[in-house]
């Protein structure tokens, strides 16, 4: 085991260098420099080089990546061009609301699929895995802001169960999450629809298997032999796919912020894009990578906890 | 037996419905998209606008069959990118393996393993937005995930027999990748295409609603999500037809790649 996970700890860290290089490299060859769109266009010859001296533009590139990535491990993800502040100081209160979406839109994915796709696999073709089949197959289909905007149109609108107004943390937990429960809802209905289809799956292809039919032989009912014998084979396929899937749930967050007006990572990451304000930009995206590419290494370990057959390949 | 029928029907019947109102929307439409007329402002859907009109008096029927050509253009060729760079790169690295292979499947993970959303995003933060921008953009973020399907396809089939006995017959290697292995891999291709098709809708449907995608000359079906959202209260056909429209297209198409994996007994991915 620990020679595997040294392997993938490398792997790990090669990613990350390879996502933070290129997000470097990418800010670093575009034509023109961030100072015109910054400082405008009558900026003075003595203001401009000041700018490129104060942000160290005028070093060569692998120079600047080399101490951008000195401070970037330790926690100083530097300064913003637009604003007189770190990025540190600009994203943090944003990150956190950010990863409260996502978090709970991750737990809704869970609390809706799983007892949903056992119901589908409890009798297949029956009447109740026909309708979960149809829905999930429908709920698939609805991009996550347009699923969004219907929930903004029937909860808030028809149903007056929300104000389509962001509710910030400090006006207390639960009211914060009571709001944020709609925007991670039109996060994670979709993602708990593929999640619902696989899940049955592969609880019907482990049904088929040889262990199973030794299960019912030594007295098990359906019910006890699913529990008790199929399930956890089941999720190892789910387990991957849900890592797979909290990059997507990190970019959906991103850009159902958008529909619901809530001030997180997404609205400071289009707004950078805009501005041209490549340091926040850069430290937000490998920001994401770290958490994606670390949520893949976290299902790997599960993986092989859950199925240690993986060691002895 | 009976469902597999069942995928393939509706999800056919469903594609062709909306390829042919997509279709139709490139050639002809009742209004210009982009006529204002001010005694429509605000009008609900009515027999003279079916899909009712925006604030400025645009029709919306019109507005969504030109968002939905943008959308299924913009698609379309994503996927060619994505598809024809991603099946040579696979072919050639399933096929002949070795550290190339090893080194270009790391890059094409670390890639896979990033939203593609975000990745354009960046891009786009270069580049500028604009349809062809967006379109080079997710091209070149679509091309691992193809490579990985074909290198995956070709990696069961070239120790295979029938590969084997071409090669003893002195059949150039190409001719074996491109003759021999690539007709048995079009089960796993077609779904994936399917696939890729709708992740290139949603991505651009994304991007533009964010704002870094179309520009407003070429209004796609997010383009216009995003510009219905102020008025979502009082004028909500602004929303829904686009909204339908984009879900439509990926249902159809969604149902028709299921169709044709559990026809050729493919287990889902």
């Amino acid at each position: 085991m620990g020679k595997a996970l040294l392997k993938r700890l490398g792997l790990l860290a090669g990613t990350m260098l390879l996502v933070s290089a290129l997000a470097f490299a990418a800010f670093s060859v575009i034509p023109g420099d961030p100072t015109s769109s910054v400082l405008g266009v009558e900026a003075t010859q003595e203001q401009i080089a000041a700018f490129r001296a104060e942000h160290g533009l005028d070093l060569p590139v692998w120079q600047r990546y080399w101490s951008w990535l000195a401070a970037f491990v330790t926690g100083d993800f530097g300064r913003s061009f637009k604003f007189d502040m770190t990025v540190v100081e600009l994203a943090a209160t944003r990150a956190q609301v950010t990863l409260v979406l996502a978090g709970t839109a991750f737990a809704l994915i869970l609390a809706i699929s799983l007892p949903l796709g056992l119901a589908a696999a409890r009798r297949p073709g029956g009447i109740v895995d026909r309708v979960i089949t149809v829905l999930t197959q429908v709920t698939m289909s609805v991009p996550n802001f347009v699923m969004g905007i219907g929930l903004m149109y029937l909860f808030a609108l028809v149903l007056h169960w929300f104000k389509p107004e962001y509710v910030p943390l400090e006006q207390g937990l639960w009211p914060h999450l009571r709001f944020m429960v709609f925007p991670a809802l039109a996060i994670a209905l979709p993602k708990s629809a593929m999640t619902v289809k696989l899940l049955r799956g592969s609880i019907l292809g482990e049904l088929d298997q040889d262990y199973i039919r030794t299960a019912y032989s030594k007295g098990n009912s359906r019910s006890s032999a699913l529990r008790r014998h199929v399930l956890r084979n089941a999720m190892i396929p789910v387990v991957t796919f849900l890592a797979m899937a909290v990059g997507d749930i990190m970019a959906g967050s991103i850009v159902v912020e958008q529909v619901f007006g809530i001030p997180g990572l997404g609205r400071i990451l289009i707004s950078s894009i805009g501005n041209r304000d490549y340091p926040v930009v850069q430290a937000i995206v490998v920001l994401l990578a770290g958490v994606v590419v670390g949520c893949n290494f976290l299902a790997d370990l599960l993986y092989r906890v859950m199925d240690p057959r993986i060691e002895r390949t | 037996m009976r469902q597999k029928n069942w995928y393939l029907t509706i999800g056919g019947v469903l594609t062709a419905c909306m390829l042919a109102f997509t279709l139709l929307g490139l050639f002809w439409t009742p209004c210009a998209p982009t006529a204002v007329s001010a005694p429509d402002r605000n009008a609900p859907p009515s027999a003279a606008h079916p899909f009712g009109c925006d604030q400025l008096g645009r029709d919306i029927l019109s507005r969504t069959l030109e968002g939905a050509g943008s959308t299924l253009t913009i698609a379309l060729a994503v996927l060619a990118i994505g598809a024809v760079c991603g099946l040579a790169v696979g072919a050639l690295c399933g096929y002949f393996g070795g550290p190339a292979d090893a080194v270009v499947m790391r890059l094409c993970d670390a890639v896979a393993a990033f939203p593609s959303v975000l990745l354009a995003l960046v891009v786009l933060a270069v580049t500028g937005p604009g349809k062809y921008n967006v379109i080079g953009a997710l091209g070149v973020l679509f091309i691992p995930s193809f490579a990985r399907l074909v290198r995956g396809e070709f990696l069961k089939y070239r120790d295979r027999d029938f590969v084997r006995a071409a090669k003893l017959m002195g059949v150039p290697s190409l001719r074996i990748i491109f003759v021999h292995i690539l007709p048995n891999t079009w089960p796993v291709l077609l779904s994936g295409l399917a696939i890729g098709f709708n992740n290139a809708v949603l991505a651009e449907a994304s991007m533009s609603y964010l704002g870094i995608g179309v520009s407003a000359a070429e209004p796609s079906l997010g383009y216009m999500l995003k510009d219905a959202q102020g008025v979502l209260f009082t004028l909500p056909w602004c929303t829904v037809f686009p909204g339908l429209a984009a879900i439509l297209l990926i249902l159809g198409v969604g149902l028709l790649g299921e169709g044709i994996r559990e026809r050729m007994g493919e287990a889902a991915p």
